[in-house]
């Protein structure tokens, strides 16, 4: 019970701030329409692949870019947290690391998820996908699954770095490899080795595979191996983002 | 060693960063009720003591109890009896007041029929009913001050710890956490233990403060025996033909320095013996005593070690010192 009410609280107060915080949602919004629009229409205008348009390809990946960079951000933003004492008066309150990292990720879907919806609002009316109401829920579950894992590592992330300034680091050396590595804006049949090997350690490719079975009906993994992926990568960041906060209520 | 009303007592406490012995070997014991004072300069150890005791930071060796709980051991049961302020503004300046004493509420599993009350009593406590529904982004450093003490006690903890309550604030602003504070101690019993670096709010607002510097404890005792250790208060004469040899004579006098005009000395037990003084001085023209601070009793036991604690006569370097310090 005071556990639940402490992951309410934290949940509470992520969501109050992001409906605060316009600037974030505002651009967390717009960018995977501009990739959508700018990117998909430019290179669209003279490829396509696995039969369909190539802003319909990318689709998918654009809804897992979202998911990634919502996410990541989101983890890592605690580093702004860590600068005041906020977060000291969390980690000082008597509840378990385990509620703060729950409440903390269901504050991360409550920004992730929103998103997910508009952008696949936006390929149902302007791009011509067609998902019936089962498919949708279909995204939304793999959604929720990507993000789960996606914004642990955030946290973990987050929870290790002493200053905003190795952000950058994690974009160059986390975020892109993560995202132009997954499949999100090519097809990954016929990669060079290496590439493909790449790409097989890449755990947002599973997902990046399971949300093109689920919209443009292609995928290249068996559906069990990629949700098992999805799965054991969400465990191991919700345990790692445990871990980490137990370790930053001991020396922060 | 203890006693049964000591609410922390923390035994060879230490904590080491690397090279750095950050703190080195505290022995505190603090009562039931009173209101502790961590008095030193910026970097003695006063905020790492408390993270320990706070369960926030693992000591490196030693041991500490809050509320007969062990720091190490029991933390849970260590949070659950303890409300913090910290140095660094805490409180969400994207939530309201009243929203972050909420969100407090259900950290601390404040039962639900009790918590719009307990939110109420404690916004009145603080003065902050007015402003309750505004961001805290909209609040003076003063406001925020008292909203994280109101944060701080609203689960009625054991123990408070003020780290740095009034740092940064306007003198206005200082003097209302301080009558807050005071007020607090009175109402409900409450045990606060504060670190400060300011001289006045330790001596204004503890009952017994310990001086610690580079980690270590160089002073404790009440504010009033502190000063009697250093003892010596300053006098200032202006006298038209000072009787030196007079003065000299004088058991109670040391330091005796002449300057045109005016001589200075410094006075053990100064109203018994002001009379004396007048009488023996010469045709006096002004008088000024400065009486001994806190300031002065830091400088004493920091600016000399603890070797010669008594040392006489230091008064006059003491007070340069001050003088050029407060440059």
């Amino acid at each position: 019970m005071g556990e639940l009410e402490a992951i309410y609280a934290i949940w509470l107060r992520e969501f109050k701030v992001y409906l605060r915080e316009r600037e974030r949602v505002i651009s967390s919004l717009i960018s995977p329409l501009l990739w959508l629009f700018a990117f998909g229409t430019g290179l669209g205008s003279s490829v396509s692949f696995s039969g369909v348009n190539y802003q319909q390809f990318i689709f998918p990946g654009i809804i897992t870019m979202s998911i990634l960079f919502t996410s990541i951000f989101y983890g890592t933003y605690i580093i702004w947290d860590k600068r005041l004492d906020f977060l000291k008066a969390v980690l000082v309150a008597p509840i378990s690391r385990s509620s703060m990292v729950a409440g903390k990720v269901l504050g991360g879907l409550t920004d992730v998820m929103p998103q997910v919806l508009i952008i696949l609002i936006a390929g149902i009316l302007l791009l011509g996908i067609k998902l019936s109401m089962l498919s949708i829920l279909y995204v939304f579950g793999i959604s929720l699954l990507i993000a789960i894992g996606l914004i642990c590592l955030g946290l973990t992330l987050g929870a290790n770095m002493s200053s905003p300034e190795g952000f950058s680091l994690v974009m160059t050396f986390l975020l892109w490899p993560l995202f132009l590595f997954s499949g999100a804006l090519y097809p990954v049949d016929n990669l060079p080795p290496w590439l493909a090997w790449v790409t097989h350690m890449d755990p947002v490719a599973y997902g990046v595979d399971m949300l093109q079975g689920a919209i443009i009906g292609v995928q290249h993994n068996p559906v069990y191996l990629d949700l098992a992926v999805l799965i054991l990568f969400a465990i191991a960041m919700a345990i790692t983002a445990t871990i980490s906060f137990g370790r930053m209520q001991q020396t922060k | 060693m203890a006693s049964a009303d000591s609410v922390i007592i923390t035994n060879q406490l230490t904590r080491k960063f690397g090279e750095l012995t950050a703190v080195n070997g505290l022995n505190l014991e603090i009562k039931k009720g009173e209101i502790f004072g961590l008095l030193g300069p910026n970097g003695a150890g006063k905020t790492t003591t408390i993270s320990m005791l706070t369960g926030m930071l693992r000591p490196t060796s030693g041991s500490a109890s809050v509320h007969g709980f062990d720091v190490l051991h029991e933390t849970p049961k260590v949070r659950k009896s303890i409300g913090i302020v910290f140095q660094e503004p805490s409180v969400d300046d994207l939530l309201t007041g009243r929203e972050n004493l909420q969100m407090h509420a259900l950290l601390y599993g404040i039962p639900a029929s009790e918590r719009k009350s307990a939110i109420d009593k404690m916004l009145k406590l603080v003065e902050l009913e007015e402003r309750a529904d505004s961001l805290v982004r909209t609040y003076s450093g003063g406001m925020r001050r008292r909203l994280e003490i109101a944060r701080g006690i609203m689960h009625r903890p054991k123990v408070l710890f003020l780290d740095e309550p009034t740092l940064g604030l306007d003198p206005q602003s200082r003097q209302h956490i301080w009558d807050h504070i005071k007020q607090l101690r009175d109402e409900t019993g409450l045990t606060i233990v504060l670190t400060t670096h300011y001289m006045d709010e330790a001596d204004l607002l503890c009952d017994r403060i310990m001086i610690v510097d580079k980690g270590k404890q160089i002073a404790l005792g009440t504010p009033e025996q502190l000063k009697q250790n250093v003892g010596h208060d300053l006098v200032t004469l202006k006298i038209k033909n000072p009787n030196l040899p007079a003065l000299q004579k004088l058991g109670f006098i040391s330091g005796l320095k002449q300057r045109d005009g005016t001589v200075t000395m410094s006075v053990t037990d100064i109203a018994k013996n002001m009379q004396k003084l007048l009488n023996a001085a010469g045709e006096i023209e002004s008088v000024e005593v400065h009486r001994v601070t806190l300031n002065d009793v830091f400088l004493h036991y920091a600016g000399h070690g603890l070797e010669d604690e008594h040392g006489e006569g230091g008064y006059f370097e003491r007070e340069m010192q001050s003088q050029s310090n407060r440059k």
